[in-house]
């Protein structure tokens, strides 16, 4: 097993645009908004980046295929630009991608762009899409709340929680990103709510509420990455480095065989244990600092807390009632409001996790700071609970 | 081999909505009048993702169990009302049924008696003393808001097996049949409804003069006299047919029930459903006279043999009947029928493009739902691929056919989506394992919001997936729907 880039990739610099509906931009002006404020983080010139990797996921609807919509937005200097997609991982996607050209030694300095355009699909909620020429001919017609809303129901009746305290648990988990986002004036959804507010909601897909899901947002965010070395020769001192990237797509048994019970995520869980391999942590528990998961529903990131180690199977909803993920708990998770409220731009958001941990990490986070955290991990879970990419990556201070 | 041919088995499907005539009567009654006649008990119903194909499908499976459909030669669909005009609907039902490449499948249109047709075909076909053959009648009337016919249809499927041998339950004695381009209704090609005349004329000239002939014709022609039948199933209204007995000289109490309050009238699936609802209560050694009736009429007389037990223990018919769902919701059956466009949003503007070619290689697994079996590991799996599921096999090439569509399931994870397109919200859709192991992520249909459990016990049905408007196609599969006592 290769050893990993562990602290063999730096992050100097990072933007975030805001999110939201962003009804007098396209993605050209997202991608620029966050580049705007990567590139001056960094302190280096646009073109000595020298290579780049876009990720976006609805490419029909916004920026069309390829790494030309980079290329175009920025006035790149003709650098190679992949896109990637690789469903909600798509930003980790290309972090990877610029970070493994780093550790590679093929790029000194490499850009990694997620955006996404959402808010021309013309209705609320995900764009529909074809899952394929077969697929569609069995698969159910679902939604994105449809689908993780199994999770709830198996998870329910697995570890024998009542609807009704299941769903108690559920809205904390939504309250307390609604509290972390009104903090962050670059988030998409910065109201705060009650819990009884998240309960009674409207019913979307039993037994999720409307509460229960997150902002469908326009967005984009980058991160430029280089080696420590250079990293200091360019003058940085406070230093993040990656210290795991890690991916696992499904490949088939929780759809198709019946040792999976539908109420986790197998793949979060294998990609955990090789990042937390990779980064050289034996107990998440007491070494990650804070964290931002893919809480594209409140029951995501409630079996999140399990699937990464860090509560006890059939004990997060206590553990998340208790507060331990709370901005003043143990493991805060979501600090700037998550997908749930900072907004959930596809291909942007796994960037935009980064950049939370980044800042927090870097002490700049504000009002939002949580003390001096040194370990920081992010995740995301692309496509449906019983068939995804989960991707886990882990960030640190250089020397941490 | 060398007795008579006859009836092995019957089988009947009636869609689990049941409209009750009172709503009809309730929303319609401002253009219509009270119609106080018409108000008694409920009419069978589709589904949006039912028609005469997918209730024939189901007609079908309750009649000839899956070990038993190697042996059908031949399958006849009988209905006025196939969704397609070109491309074999009977040739859907033998996919879906999984029936031998070598079946003969034809479809039988055109008349009301169009299932009795095929059953005349089938009884008498050359090689009816080689092989069973299969008789299926559909109906999906559409009927005008407000028309009679809207009261009086009902919606619904029988399935006869026809064949020789020691397990005939009954067994032809005799047969006749009438032409007569009588026009008691009609159904020009690609028209929606039917067009009715006057009841009594059709009563008085048409059926009572052809339908007392031909059925006399059949009783002479089998030796049996008219005193002595139990069981006189006759297509249109009781009235109808109990004066038709009446003038043959049968009981009145041999007139079956026409079944206008349990589910109406069903189309050129009623003479079926009522042969196969005589077939539960006959006893051996009964007679029962079928007459279908529409431009003339068929009567076939059939004695019950000793074997009829394990018929009326089937109760097809019974069963059917109770498993339907009173229903009120007057605007959701025209949504169904697909007489009022209701708007579903933006979702519904998905482009539900079939690859037809896609479609074609995959179509055991799509519409047989047949998948795969690991011949190294033994999983079970769907869909069937080139690689086992089981994380600790994986093997390649190694999977055999598996028939799933009989197979018995459990509701793993579920969710009811009030945000997908549906016609028919919430989209209840989930992880069902199957009991002989494997998992499927499918669709449930004719699921109230609130009925799912984990664990609930789930069979599947063969149903309309999603339709293609801008291509005027629509494409079939299975989907789960929960066991019902």
């Amino acid at each position: 097993m290769a050893s990993g880039i562990r602290d063999k990739v730096a992050i100097i610099g990072m933007g975030c645009s805001r999110f939201g509906e962003r009804w007098d931009c396209g993605p050209e002006e997202l991608m620029l908004e966050a580049f705007a404020e990567a590139i001056g983080d960094a302190g280096i010139e646009r073109d000595q980046i020298e290579a780049a990797w876009l990720g976006v996921f609805y490419q029909e609807q916004s920026t069309g295929k390829s790494g030309l919509p980079l290329s175009l937005a920025l006035r790149l200097p003709n650098v190679p630009v992949t896109r990637v997609e690789n469903l909600c991982a798509t930003g980790t996607e290309a972090l990877r991608g610029a970070a493994y050209a780093v550790a590679a030694g093929a790029a000194d300095i490499a850009l990694a762009m997620g955006v996404e355009k959402l808010k021309d699909t013309g209705f609320a909620g995900l764009p529909e899409r074809t899952k394929g020429t077969f697929e569609d001919l069995w698969q159910p017609g679902m939604t994105p709340p449809g689908a993780f809303a199994q999770l709830a129901a198996a998870y329910a009746a697995r570890h024998g929680y009542s609807m009704p305290d299941l769903k108690r648990g559920l809205a904390h988990v939504s309250w307390k990103s609604h509290e972390n986002a009104a903090a962050n004036p670059r988030a998409h959804l910065r109201n705060r709510i009650t819990i009884e507010q998240a309960v009674e909601a409207q019913m979307i897909a039993y037994p999720l509420g409307l509460y229960d899901c997150c902002g469908v947002s326009d967005g984009a965010a980058c991160a430029i990455v280089t080696t420590p070395a250079i990293a200091a020769s360019l003058g940085k001192r406070d230093m993040v480095t990656v210290k795991a990237l890690q991916l696992a797509p499904s490949n088939g048994v929780e759809m198709g065989h019946a040792s999976w019970d539908g109420t986790y995520t197998l793949t979060s869980r294998l990609a955990a244990a090789r990042a937390y391999r990779e980064a050289g942590i034996s107990d998440p528990r007491a070494e990650v600092d804070l964290m931002e998961v893919h809480d594209c529903f409140s029951i995501t990131e409630l079996v999140l807390m399990e699937d990464l180690g860090l509560s006890d199977e059939g004990r997060a909803v206590h553990d998340v009632l208790d507060g331990r993920y709370d901005r003043s708990g143990a493991i805060p998770c979501q600090t700037d409001g998550g997908l749930k409220c900072f907004g959930h731009p596809v291909g942007a958001s796994g960037l935009r996790m980064a950049y939370e941990i980044y800042t927090q990490l870097l002490g700049r986070a504000g009002v939002r700071q949580v003390g001096a955290p040194s370990l920081g991990l992010t995740h995301n879970l692309g496509g449906i609970p019983n068939r995804n990419v989960a991707s886990v990556s882990v960030l640190g201070l250089h020397g941490g | 081999m060398d007795s008579r041919p006859g009836i092995k088995a019957c089988g009947v499907y009636l869609p689990r909505l049941r409209l009750e005539r009172t709503a009809i009567a309730a929303a319609t009654g401002w253009a219509s009048g009270a119609r106080a006649g018409k108000r008694r008990g409920s009419r069978s119903c589709c589904n949006w993702d039912e028609d005469s194909v997918t209730m024939a499908v189901e007609a079908a499976r309750d009649s000839v169990a899956r070990e038993d459909r190697a042996r059908i030669g031949w399958l006849a669909l009988a209905s006025t009302t196939l969704p397609f005009a070109d491309r074999s609907n009977a040739g859907v039902v033998a996919t879906a049924l999984d029936l031998p490449e070598s079946v003969a499948a034809i479809d039988v249109a055109g008349s009301q008696r169009a299932a009795t047709g095929a059953l005349l075909q089938a009884l008498e076909r050359p090689g009816v003393a080689r092989g069973d053959a299969l008789v299926v009648a559909a109906d999906r009337r559409l009927a005008k808001p407000g028309s009679d016919q809207e009261m009086d249809y009902g919606h619904g499927a029988a399935a006869i097996v026809v064949g020789c041998g020691a397990d005939v339950i009954a067994e032809m004695l005799g047969r006749s049949t009438l032409l007569a381009d009588f026009v008691d209704h009609y159904r020009r090609s690609g028209a929606e409804f039917d067009y009715a005349l006057e009841e009594r004329w059709v009563r008085d000239e048409g059926y009572l003069k052809v339908v007392p002939r031909a059925v006399t014709g059949a009783l002479e022609a089998a030796g049996v006299l008219a005193a002595d039948v139990r069981h006189f199933v006759a297509a249109g209204p009781k009235r109808f047919a109990a004066a038709a007995a009446r003038a043959v000289g049968i009981p009145a109490d041999a007139v079956a029930d026409d079944l206008h309050s349990a589910c109406g009238d069903t189309g050129t699936a009623h003479v079926l459903l009522l042969l196969a609802g005589a077939l539960e209560t006959a006893k051996a050694g009964e007679i029962i006279v079928v007459a279908g009736f529409g431009q003339g009429c068929d009567a076939i007389v059939l004695g019950v043999t000793d074997r009829i037990g394990a018929h009326s223990a089937h109760g097809g018919l019974r069963r059917a009947l109770e498993r339907g769902a009173t229903d009120r919701e007057y605007l959701r059956f025209l949504s169904n029928c697909g007489l009022v466009d209701m708007d579903w949003g933006m979702r519904s503007e998905r482009d539900n493009r079939t690859a037809q070619s896609a479609a074609w290689r995959r179509r055991r697994d799509v519409t047989a739902f047949i998948g795969g079996r690991c011949a190294k590991c033994g999983t079970v799996q769907y869909p069937k691929s080139q690689a086992c599921v089981n994380p600790d096999c994986r093997a390649y090439h190694a999977q055999e056919d598996y028939a799933l569509a009989d197979t018995a399931g459990r509701v793993k994870t579920f969710t009811e989506d009030w945000l997908a397109f549906t016609r028919c919200p919430p989209l209840v859709y989930g992880n069902v394992a199957f009991e002989a192991g494997g998992n499927v992520f499918i669709e449930f249909t004719d699921t109230a919001a609130g009925e799912l459990a984990v664990g609930t016990p789930v069979r599947f049905a063969f149903r309309v997936k999603d339709i293609d408007r801008v291509r005027g196609f629509h494409r079939y599969f299975w989907k789960a729907t929960p066991v019902r006592n």
